[in-house]
Parts: structure tokens; sequence; C-alpha cells
């Protein structure tokens, strides 16, 4: 009875919520991803190439994050790493083609290459690991990159702690695009292939199972899964994604140092995936975009307190959506149809 | 054989820092029950209040009593304001919040007292010990204090009713309200003793590494490591911890070739090593419990 | 009227879970709730000690209590020993049942109940200084009926004393049940699955059926009926 008046003020809204409500509902995937992929490309010919050139970055840092959270969100480990991860995609590329003139193409999969297996091998003792014990050992891996590639004794190859040069990709002659635009087309459709086979693992029976040793550990090896062999995979998988966003990214910046690639790489990246949505791939492209656009507002707004305005920008957003923008998403959407039904 | 010992040595003296901060990590964690990545920051916050009273005339030891005090209160409210609304946020949302807290306060303190590095006094002074260069007044001033510190801590939680109160709300806060205990307080009764511990740890690591806002970064993560490896259900593991980590960084440098250059990695590298053969640290508890 | 208890509702999260429950229960008395899985028998209890969403009047001596947070709750004298059990895994037998006084200041009587505890379950003794998660199954029924004896309470709600226990644990566990209800005249109010261990002890049951008390009556009648015990007991 003490419902009534509440839903009385609702009504009203609900009038326009209920078409809005029906056409999220039913259309989520049908019609927005193809609305999104439409914008997208209609961008480079709209934006300045400054601008181009920071959604390429928000894209890089989307997949980064779509990578740390296959492995945490669906997986359920957690990791603070992931700066190696993508350090390391990045310094192979580099590496290929600074020193062995290797065409840009070809780093993507090697860098994915090296990670899996970096990442697998690192997925072995983590078994062994949980929750903060984990948190200490891709802390270390983290800590560790930047003074590996520093190390003088890998020098030669990593160029020590002046990193390497490497040129941005051409575009190809027949396309009439300048480099910003390529590598953003470029970005724009690895990013779309990866995402697209992300969503189709999450969904297959192997994704299943992925979940289900992050849900129920005991009951998933009860049932006969292979939860050592899932969770190293897993760790493999997540490494290629962030290794190679991590080559995309050297690609973009056409330069490597070891101080890219330092500890508060892999806690931005864990921030993007918080404020995206643990557990939501298209939501770790607005943890992206918070990861590349929220600093630089920060920036703009005082030079002397960026942090703390950061800081109050992720409180902020961490207090109205605490359980990240898909979270948020779909309690909007759940509201509105509920208010629908009535 | 001596250069190995005057290493040790050494190492205890840079462990008794870590040492107290693992203490303060470890009450955090036993009374929130996850650790706080902001838990540097404020101690180099509450060190530089310290600075600031003294700039402005205190004498030493009122300026460290007012801290803490300051501290314990201002732990108290960060609890009530920033982390009491999203108590039931998932667990990585939380750590966004510590995030959030860290740059908050490290912007802060670089927009108040500037990032020029500033010596703080200690009254122990500086006179070596032992007549060598190892190990001077002040370190072993600080190595007694964090013994002290650890000896209250441990007869507040083991032998009073409120140090029971604390552990069994932070370990099962729902049957902790079925008996009378009001959960939330002893939450912000946690946060504020972390405050003020490390509000300790930073007066006294401030005199060795001097003070300025990033001061707490290397010392938070050999804090957090030795923490770790003393097992996080354990305050006097986690000194224990403090000092192996303190001991090992030291060694690792020794090693010929890359030693020096990766002292930081090793040591880390050797702790995960560690924690393969004890997942829940050297004198960690892991609860048991039956199906 | 010890606790009367008139059209209470609950809810896990928008989702109602009792719909206007009402009874009463006496001082001394001994009152069962019955039901099927999922009847909302724990949400009963839960709801009287705060830990859920509800609405709905709960008077305790006449003090309306349906509003009050878990911790106010219990210093009434109302202990409830919780699905599960609750114990304290990582901390002491006795640090436990020190845990279930903590509201109490009179340390000598604290002491004294200690001892009381104990030889009701001398198990406990024996077992004092290990960690209580190490306990059996039905050594922890017993610390937690122990803890919830700490308070000296008026009443208390005991949710599935029986469940995952051997029968001569059970039975065991059932006779000091009534041993502290009739000695120290402790009111209980008692969720059970096993209701013939819980008809016994009780003289009045109440049915649960999705959320609504569907029937009540003396707790002989209720065991002697062939019918409710097919439709809502399952026996």
């Amino acid at each position: 009875m003490t419902m009534l008046p509440k839903e009385g003020i609702a009504a009203p809204a609900a009038g326009l919520a209920q078409p809005l409500a029906l056409a999220m509902r039913l259309s989520a995937p049908r019609l927005v991803v193809p609305a999104v992929i439409v914008v997208a490309l209609i961008i480079p010919w709209l934006a300045t190439s400054f601008v181009m050139f920071q959604l390429t970055q928000v894209m890089i840092y989307g997949l980064a994050i779509l990578g740390l959270n296959l492995l945490t969100g669906f997986n359920g480990q957690f990791s603070l790493g992931h700066s190696a991860f993508y350090g390391i995609g990045a310094y192979t590329a580099a590496i290929l083609m600074h020193n062995y003139d290797v065409g840009y193409l070809w780093t993507l999969p090697a860098a994915g290459g090296v990670c899996f297996v970096v990442g697998f091998l690192f997925g072995l003792p983590a078994l062994r690991l949980q929750n903060l014990y984990l948190a200490l050992a891709t802390f270390t891996l983290a800590i560790a990159m930047p003074q590996i590639l520093k190390f003088h004794g890998f020098e030669e190859w990593t160029g020590g702690v002046q990193g390497l040069p490497l040129d941005q990709p051409d575009p190809p002659a027949f396309l009439p695009i300048d480099g910003d635009q390529w590598l953003y087309y470029f970005t724009l459709g690895v990013v779309l292939v990866m995402f697209w086979a992300a969503t189709n693992l999450i969904r297959s029976r192997t994704g299943r199972a992925i979940m289900a040793i992050r849900d129920h550990p005991i009951a998933a090896s009860a049932m006969g899964i292979n939860t050592a062999l899932y969770k190293t995979l897993t760790f493999g998988v997540s490494a290629l994604y962030t290794g190679v966003a991590g080559a995309l990214g050297a690609l973009a910046v056409a330069f490597v140092a070891p101080d890219s690639f330092t500890i508060f790489l892999s806690i931005s990246l864990l921030v993007g995936l918080v404020i995206g949505g643990v557990g939501s791939i298209p939501g770790c492209l607005f943890g992206g975009l918070f990861v590349l656009y929220v600093p630089n507002i920060a920036e703009s707004v005082s030079t002397g307190l960026a942090g703390a305005i950061y800081g109050v920008i992720l409180l902020v957003v961490v207090f109205v959506m605490p359980a990240g923008a898909s979270g948020f998403a779909r309690i909007v959407v759940a509201r509105l149809s509920r208010s629908r039904r009535l | 054989m001596e250069l190995v010992l005057q290493q040790v040595m050494a190492g205890l003296a840079n462990g008794a820092i870590y040492a107290c901060m693992a203490l303060a990590v470890v009450m955090i964690y036993q009374a929130i029950d996850h650790l706080n990545f902001a838990q540097g920051e404020m101690a180099m916050f509450s060190t530089f209040i310290a600075w600031q009273l003294i700039e402005w005339g205190q004498p030493y030891w009122v300026a460290f009593g007012l801290t803490i005090v300051i501290s314990f209160v201002a732990g108290i409210l960060i609890d009530r304001v920033l982390f009491r609304p999203i108590q039931r946020a998932p667990i990585l949302s939380q750590i966004a919040a510590f995030i959030a807290l860290f740059s908050i306060l490290n912007s802060s303190a670089g927009q108040i007292w500037n990032f020029t590095i500033k010596s703080f006094p200690t009254p122990f002074g500086h006179t070596p010990l032992f007549g060598g260069t190892l190990i001077d007044t002040h370190e072993a001033g600080m190595i007694g204090v964090t013994l002290v510190m650890l000896g209250l801590l441990y007869a507040f939680f083991r032998g009073t009713r409120l140090g029971l109160a604390m552990r069994a709300a932070a370990t099962n806060p729902e049957s902790a309200r079925l008996v009378g205990i009001r959960v939330g307080w002893m939450t912000a009764l946690g946060w504020g003793m972390a405050a003020a511990i490390g509000a300790v740890a930073g007066m006294l690591i401030a005199p060795v590494v001097f003070l300025e806002p990033n001061m707490m970064l290397g010392v938070l993560l050999y804090g957090f490591a030795g923490a770790v490896l003393g097992g996080l259900s354990s305050p006097a593991g986690a000194v224990v911890g403090g000092f192996a980590v303190g001991v090992i960084e030291n060694l690792g440098g020794f090693i010929p070739y890359f030693g020096r250059e990766m002292k930081l990695t090793i040591a880390l590298a050797v702790i995960v090593v560690v924690l393969m053969f004890r997942p829940s640290g050297i004198f960690g508890r892991t609860a048991v419990s039956r199906v | 009227m010890m606790l009367e208890v008139e059209h209470l509702d609950a809810f896990y999260g928008e989702q109602q879970a009792l719909f206007g429950v009402t009874f009463s229960l006496d001082e001394g008395r001994v009152r069962t709730l019955l039901g099927a899985n999922g009847a909302g028998k724990t949400t009963v209890l839960r709801a009287l000690s705060g830990m859920v969403r509800r609405r709905g009047e709960v008077r305790f001596y006449g003090e309306r209590i349906a509003g009050w947070a878990t911790e106010d709750i219990v210093r009434l004298g109302i202990a409830h020993v919780p699905e599960g059990r609750g114990t304290f895994l990582r901390v002491s037998v006795e640090e436990n049942l020190q845990l279930g006084a903590m509201t109490r200041r009179d340390r000598p009587g604290i002491a004294a109940d200690i001892e009381r505890v104990y030889g009701h379950f001398p198990r406990l003794k024996e077992r004092r200084a290990q960690q209580a998660g190490t306990l059996s199954g039905g050594e922890q029924q017993m610390l937690a009926v122990g803890r919830a004896l700490m308070l000296r309470p008026r009443l208390m709600l005991l949710d599935e004393p029986s469940f995952g226990l051997a029968p001569l644990v059970v039975e065991e566990l059932f006779a000091i049940l009534g041993h502290v209800n009739r000695e120290m005249g402790v009111a209980m109010l008692i969720v059970e699955q096993n209701a013939t261990l819980a008809l016994d002890l009780a003289e009045h049951a109440y049915v649960l059926e999705t959320g609504h008390i569907v029937m009540d009556g003396p707790a002989a009648m209720v065991g002697a009926d062939e019918s409710i015990r097919r439709a809502y007991l399952g026996y």
C-alpha cells in the first residue's frame, strides 16, 4: 500500500521511458553495436587528427582493459601486473621493427604470441596463490618490468633507459587517407576483431568453464573442469590481449621507453576495469575513455591539484556507479523496463 | 663473511622501516579485511602535519602526540565519510576508492607543502652505534618503537574485550552483529588505529628517507611485501616479514652482474617464491573451515 | 506477552519474502516454525533480528523493535543462533564464548557462565583453546548454542539447530535445549526441517508456506495431523 504514491510520481516519466526501455532491451546488441561501429567509421572524417589520435588511444586502452577483464572479471584472478604484459607487447613490436625491420602487421601476432607464452608461464605459479598473495606476485611483475627493460645487459635490444623509436605505419597506397587516419582504422579493425573474439569466447563452453571457476571453484573442479589448465590458459589469453594492445600502443606513439610501463599503468587499467564494469565486455571501452580523458580533464582544471581532482572524480564515479558503467546501465534499463510494466 | 654480516645489519636497519609500515598494513587489514593502498599516503600526510606543527614552534613530543591524535580522528573520518557509503560495493570498486584517496592525498600534500625534500627531526639523534657506521641511534630507536608498538597491539588484540570484538567484527561481521558488536564503529576504530600507527611509522621513517610527498611509495611497497610475507593475519609476522624484506633486499644487491640494478625485483621475486611454499605467509594461519 | 509479531513483511532487495506474518510467544515457552525449504522460516528469524528489510509490527515486552538495528535488538536479550552457526572461525572456542557476552559488563558473571556452558558441553571445554574453525559440525553447533547462552538471553531464536548433525548429536543437543528452557526459563523460537524433533520440544507450531503462515495449532495436534504432515512438512 505504501508503495503506491511512489509509483504515482514515476508514472509521467513512464510514458517516455516505455519505448526507450523497449528499444534498449530489444536492440542492445542488435542495433547498438552496428550504430557504434558506423559512428566509429565516420569519426576520422569529422574529428581533428588530435581527437582521432586520442580515440585511437581509447581503443587501445579498452583492448588492454579487456585483457585484464578476461582474467579478473571473468576468471576471478586479480592482477596488478598487466602493465608488464602491455610493455612486453610494446617492446616486442618495437624490437622487431627497429632491430629486425619486420613489417608492422607481423608485430601484432608476434606480440600476442610472446605475451601468451609469458602469461601462461606466469599463470603456473599463480595457481598456488590467491587474492592478495596473487596481487603481490603480479605486482612484482609490474615492478620488475621497467627494471628489466632498463637492464644494461639487454641494452642492445631494448635501447636501455633511452627506449626505442619506431616508424608510424604508412597507409596502403590505394587508400586516400593519411597516416593518422590509417592508424585509427587499423586499430579499429584489430579492436573489433578482438572484441568479437572475446565475446564468442565468453559465450562458448570454454567461457562458461572460465566463469564457473570464478564463481564456484570447488564445484567447477568437481564437475570435471580442469581448473589449473583453464586458469593458466586464461592468464595466457589475457596477457595476449593486453600484449596486442601494447603493440598497437607502440605503433601509435611510435616510441617505447621503460618508464611508460610502470605499476601506474597497471593501476590505470585496473581503474578502467572498475569504471567500465568488471565482467562486461563493452564496458572496457568506457573504461578506456576514463583512463585517457579523466587525467586530461583533471590537468586542465588545475595543474597542481590534478591528482586530487582525478581522485575526486574517481570517487564520485565509484559512489554513483559502484558496479561500473555496465552495472549502472543494467540498473537504468531495469528501472525503465519496470516502469513500462506498470 | 664479515661483509655479509654488515649487509645483514644494514638490512635490519632498513627493515625496521618496513616492519613499521607492515605493522600498520596488517592493522588495517585486520580491521577492514583488505589492504589499504592509500596507507602510505596517509602516513606521509600525517608526517607533514607533524612537520608543520614543529615548524610552528611545537616541541617534538608535543607534535608527535598531537599528530597521532589528529591522524586517529582523520582515520575515523575517512572511514565514515568515504568508505562506509560504499561498504557494500564490489571489492574492486573499493580498491578504486583507495586509489582515489591515494591520488588525492599525494597531490594535496604536493600542493600544500610542495615537492622539495625537507629534513625531519629525530628525538634519538644520529650517533653511530657499536662504533660502526651501519646502525645509528635513530635506527635503533626506530626498531625499539616498532617493537613497543607491536607489544601494545598484541596486548590490545589478545588481552582486551575491545580487541577481541574488533577481530570478530573484521572476520565475521554478521555474527558479530548478532552478539551485539557495533561493527561499523569497530571498522572506524580500526581505521583510526591504522592511521595513528601509520603516523608513527611516517614520523620515524621521515628522518631517514626525508620528507616529501612521494616518500612512502617505496616504503609502502616493501611494507606490503613484509606484511604479506609474514602473513597478513599476524602483526608479529608482519614485523618479522618487514625485517626479512630489508635483509633480502640488501643481500640481493650483492649478486654480481645484475644484483644492484634489480635489487627490488630480486627481493620481490624471493618473496613470491617463499609464498609458493607458504601461500598464507610464513606466520599466517589459514582459516580452517569445514564444508 | 513477551513477543508479539503482527503483519510482518520482509524483503530481499525488491523481492518480498514474508507476507503479513502474525504470531506470538509467551515468556519461557517454546514455539516452532515449520515448513518446506524456502518457505520463509529463516527469514522470520532474520526479520526479528533486524537482518533483512522489514515492515510491520514487532513488540518485545511491549517495546516496538521493528525498526531497530541488530546490535540493539541483541541487547534486549534476544539471542539468535543463525543458519550456518555463525562461528568465529579464526578465534578460539573460549573467545567465541566471550564474544557471546560482549554486551555484558559483569566479569565474574561471565566467567561463571563460561563454566556453566562447559558443564552443558564438556567437549567444548576440552577444546577451549583450539581455533573454532577446527571443530566438527556438531561441536560448532554446540558452540553456537553456548555462545547464545552467554548473553543470558530471555529469548533464543534457533535456526535449524539439527542441520547437518548426526542423529545422536541432535538428540543430545535437543535434550540440552529442553533443559535450558526448563531450568532457566529461556523462551525459544525454533525453525526446523526436522519437524518431529521440534514438535517434541515445542508446545505450539506455526506452518509457513511461501512467506505466509498457513496454519497453526498445538504441537501435538500439528504432529498428529496426517494431512498437514503430507502437505507442508513432507514426511
